[in-house]
């Protein structure tokens, strides 16, 4: 199936082209990080992870969204889904790679990656988020390409993969909640500290992922014959409706905790990001972004006329993923280290070589997700018309 | 009820592998409440016992004394000099009480002399260290006699245990430190890019039946043992002053203590 990748367009391979440059550039910068060392990036004694870990945090929920197809799908039989589907497993399967690959960047030694299984360590919240992503991504390539191999031939996909399907459903909620845990229990970080954070992160995942979704559906049905459904694609904006809606929900129980309570350490990291304090302020411009496109995601998500558009409902699309992207891939990451342990502020803001970096692994992202779209829009072209069920 | 608290989290710990399959998450758990309560209730007839230190801070009365101590670690232990506080590295080092306590910043009317004091700041050697429990590959990891170290050969470099202390004391190498070691001491190794690391009670001079390097260095201003051995002189002293410790309240079980009371208890 993957020799599809190969034939293609001219404005496909200008796409793939320009993606590999992207990467290039990236793997450059990399290689003089891995020589000179993580000083390179706008990290900090007090602010000890930045732009990696704040990605790597954000496209977990990418991945873990794809469950929010298969839930409508599998278990309460929305047929619709059907098309989507093979969509949403194979963004997942993107996601995580560009996951692991920011979690190997954000290393000291890289080369020490495998010490994380030579030592297992139970006690350690990320030995069990690699395990867990290690797995999501195996269900997933698993799932998604025995669908299509299946398809491609006319015949059902083969009974031992719905059991897989149905573990990828709790696994997908894991795979978040245990990045959540990541932050949520460590003493002295009051931002992350709060057991609402898990809920946090699934809510703002199950808006942002399908968000995504939404987006590359639209241009997948402009760009092919391959029609994943308005009408699914329409359903997915209420999904898109009601967890962004719970997420900005579980954010002002955050604030109303912190302000009423008045306890200095959980309103510093509030005050610093919206407000600033010490004096620092760095990010109190992008948090407003960050706030105002969550409100205007909402307003256009919530009146059924402008969700029902399709154009009103991209640029809903469009500010919902930017509004968490920069409260969940920067925001929080950053803001958990602001006040440091002495109650100072150091403050910090990704540098050329880091953003660089960071724009590769995205691109590496985009370019794995073209070559699946690209095997899995081939499959549907040439089986158009004999369409077995999914 | 018939059931001790041991048989109580054996069944709690029982249930929770049922549950989530976590065998050895449980075990870890049970065995250091376990190890916690034991040490307490035979206090002083550990044979490893608990290390911890005392800082009297009235008797830190010049810039000098907070500097003797300070260069007495940092020349022994190949710390680098880096002028950016961004990325410098750290073991011992000195800051105000507002910092050191940042929770007891709002007394806003303590004495003055007490609010431009610096305190020497080091690694706690935590009871139960945050930074041990989330470390990814066992690099960091906690002795019998209580020192938490590090294993800068199995450091991935992931610095979820600097965002685990709640202290900021682990000190990440950003960059390469050999070019920044002023006089390099032969007999202690230097550490290379991309690894953490941070106090260690001077494990090497433990070795060798020699107090902390700090400690000698103070002049009797620092004291250091056994801690669960009540006739040690850090007992001697938690029994005659009052001292505190840095944000006790995270359950961390911090071992080292300042002697407060500003000259009355010098």
């Amino acid at each position: 199936m993957l020799e599809k990748m190969l034939y293609g367009s001219r404005n496909y391979w200008i796409w793939v082209l320009s993606l590999l440059a992207v990467i290039g550039v990236g793997f450059l910068f990399y290689l003089q990080q891995f020589n000179t060392g993580l000083g390179i990036t706008g990290m900090s004694r007090d602010v000890s992870w930045g732009l990696y870990i704040g990605q790597f945090t954000f496209l977990v929920g990418v991945a873990a969204s794809a469950v929010m197809l298969v839930i409508p799908f599998y278990l309460h039989n929305y047929k619709k889904f059907g098309k989507l589907l093979i969509l949403g497993e194979f963004l997942a399967v993107a996601a995580v790679l560009m996951c692991m690959t920011f979690i190997v960047v954000d290393m000291g030694q890289p080369m020490r990656v495998a010490n994380m299984f030579l030592y297992p360590t139970p006690n350690s919240v990320m030995f069990w988020d690699a395990t867990v992503l290690l797995g999501y991504l195996i269900l997933n390539i698993t799932i998604g390409w025995t669908a299509m191999g299946a398809e491609r031939k006319g015949f059902p996909p083969p009974k031992w993969v719905k059991p897989l399907i149905y573990l990828s459903i709790p696994w997908a909620f894991s795979i978040h909640t245990v990045t959540a845990f990541l932050y949520a229990g460590l003493p002295g970080r009051h931002y992350w500290l709060t057991a609402i954070l898990a809920p946090r992160f699934l809510a703002s995942a199950f808006a942002g992922g399908p968000a995504l979704l939404i987006i590359l559906a639209l241009i997948v049905r402009k760009l092919s014959k391959f029609d994943p459904g308005l009408d699914a694609i329409m359903a997915v904006g209420k999904i898109v409706a009601y967890a962004m809606v719970a997420n900005v929900f579980f954010l002002l129980l955050e604030v109303f905790t912190a302000f009423y309570s008045n306890i200095p350490g959980h309103m510093y990291t509030f005050q610093y990001l919206f407000s600033g304090l010490e004096g620092h302020g760095k990010l109190v411009p992008l948090m407003w972004t960050s706030a105002i496109l969550a409100a205007i995601a909402l307003v256009l998500l919530i009146n059924p006329r402008t969700r029902g558009s399709q154009n009103t409902l991209v640029a809903a699309c469009v500010a919902l993923f930017a509004s968490l992207w920069i409260d969940k891939g920067f925001g929080l990451t950053v803001g958990g280290f602001v006040p440091n342990p002495f109650d100072t502020v150091t403050e910090y803001w990704p540098t050329v070589p880091e953003t660089f970096i960071v724009l590769g692994i995205w691109a590496l992202g985009a370019l794995v997700l073209t070559i699946l779209y690209k095997v899995a829009i081939g499959v549907r072209e040439e089986t158009a018309g004999v369409e077995a069920e999914h | 009820m018939g059931i001790d608290r041991r048989d109580f989290l054996k069944m709690a710990g029982a249930s929770a592998i049922l549950a989530i399959g976590g065998l050895t998450i449980v075990e870890d758990i049970t065995k250091d409440i376990a190890q916690a309560s034991e040490s307490a209730s035979e206090s002083g007839a550990v044979a490893a016992g608990k290390l911890a230190m005392v800082i009297d801070v009235a008797k830190f009365k010049t810039g000098d004394d907070y500097a003797r101590v300070i260069d007495a670690c940092n020349s022994i232990h190949n710390i680098p000099v880096i002028d950016d506080p961004k990325s410098e590295v750290k073991w011992i080092w000195a800051d105000t009480f507002e910092h050191t306590f940042p929770e007891q910043q709002e007394e806003a009317h303590m004495k003055e002399s007490l609010k431009e004091k610096p305190f020497l700041l080091l690694c706690n050697h935590c009871e139960h260290p945050p930074c041990v429990r989330v470390c990814p590959t066992k690099a960091t990891f906690k002795r019998s006699d209580g020192i938490v170290m590090q294993d800068m050969h199995r450091c991935i470099g992931c610095r979820f245990c600097m965002a685990g202390c709640p202290y900021g004391s682990r000190s990440f190498n950003w960059t390469d430190p050999r070019p920044n070691i002023k006089d390099e001491n032969p007999d202690y190794p230097t550490r290379m890019k991309g690894v953490v690391e941070k106090c260690t009670f001077c494990t090497e001079r433990l070795a060798k039946g020699l107090e902390p390097a700090c400690v000698e260095a103070s002049n009797g201003a620092m004291v250091f043992g056994d801690i669960t051995d009540a006739n040690s002189e850090v007992r001697k002293v938690l029994n005659e002053a009052y001292t505190i410790r840095r944000k006790p309240e995270l359950g961390t079980g911090p071992k080292v203590y300042y002697v407060m009371g500003g000259a009355d208890n010098a």
